[in-house]
């Protein structure tokens, strides 16, 4: 006897569908990627072994100490002892923040002191000195 | 004289397309840079000033001079040696502080160095005093 095949299984993957999915995929990155907003101080960051990353560009922000002194947060420059009031609203709208310090490796202690000394006043505690990874 | 083009069935060839939104995938997936920021994490003392007594003999001085020289406990060190020998005190003494005193002219390297040093050494306890 012999057997008829009743049903025809198609053995193709239907490939129709193939660049609506990927088109997807592909709007889905070009959203979640998040561009650079500011583009900062021209600093040279320190080098260090001991590297943390940070988790998520939304939780940072970032503070930037140029060589000569000035401060900038968000592209705007300001003064040490206006740290405090940017950083307020900033931790106030996220409490989870994480302040990135992108300071020149020339920069003093004295401003950096500065900068601690007012983010601690508005208990944005969480910081990262910003650095290069060191080779040697 | 003009001939008759005929109409054959107009149609845009989609079989290359998933090929080309590959590329298009590909393009952005290289050129997006997912730069996170890195560096030393250090978390600051809440605000106020809060005096905490340690014991003498539980707090290593590490003070950093505006030539970016260090004196570990009185004595000059090396930056590079820093971890090695915080290694060793904190082996003996796993309260130690280590209290780090910079002077205002201090380069911001050499401090990153110096904290690094004391990450190096899995120091947990870091006290960063005012530098002014």
């Amino acid at each position: 006897m012999k057997f008829s095949k009743k049903t025809k299984i198609s053995s193709e993957i239907p490939t129709a569908s193939m660049p609506d999915i990927i088109f997807m995929l592909l709007v889905f990155f070009m959203v979640t990627t998040v561009l650079k907003e500011y583009s900062g101080l021209p600093v040279n960051l320190p080098k260090a072994k001991r590297i943390e990353k940070l988790k998520s560009k939304r939780h940072t922000v970032q503070v930037w100490l140029s060589k000569d002194g000035l401060i900038s947060i968000d592209d705007r420059l300001m003064a040490a002892e206006d740290v405090s009031t940017v950083m307020y609203d900033k931790r106030v709208a996220n409490p989870q923040i994480v302040v990135s310090l992108k300071g020149d490796e020339e920069a003093e202690m004295g401003l950096v002191s500065k900068i601690h000394e007012n983010l601690r006043k508005v208990e944005a505690l969480k910081l990262n000195y910003s650095s290069k990874t060191l080779i040697d | 004289m003009a001939k008759k083009r005929r109409f054959k069935g107009g149609e845009i060839p989609t079989s290359s397309m998933a090929d080309i939104a590959f590329l298009l995938l590909i393009f952005f997936l290289v050129t997006t840079t997912i730069d996170t920021d890195k560096g030393l994490g250090i978390v600051l003392p809440p605000p106020g000033d809060m005096e905490i007594e340690i014991r003498k003999e539980n707090i290593l001085n590490c003070l950093i001079n505006s030539q970016g020289k260090v004196l570990l406990d009185e004595e000059p060190t090396n930056i590079d040696q820093i971890y090695r020998i915080v290694g060793e005190r904190l082996r003996s003494n796993n309260k130690l502080v280590i209290s780090v005193k910079a002077h205002k002219k201090t380069s911001y390297k050499d401090y990153v160095r110096v904290i690094d040093q004391l990450k190096m050494a899995d120091a947990k306890r870091i006290s960063i005093a005012n530098s002014n």
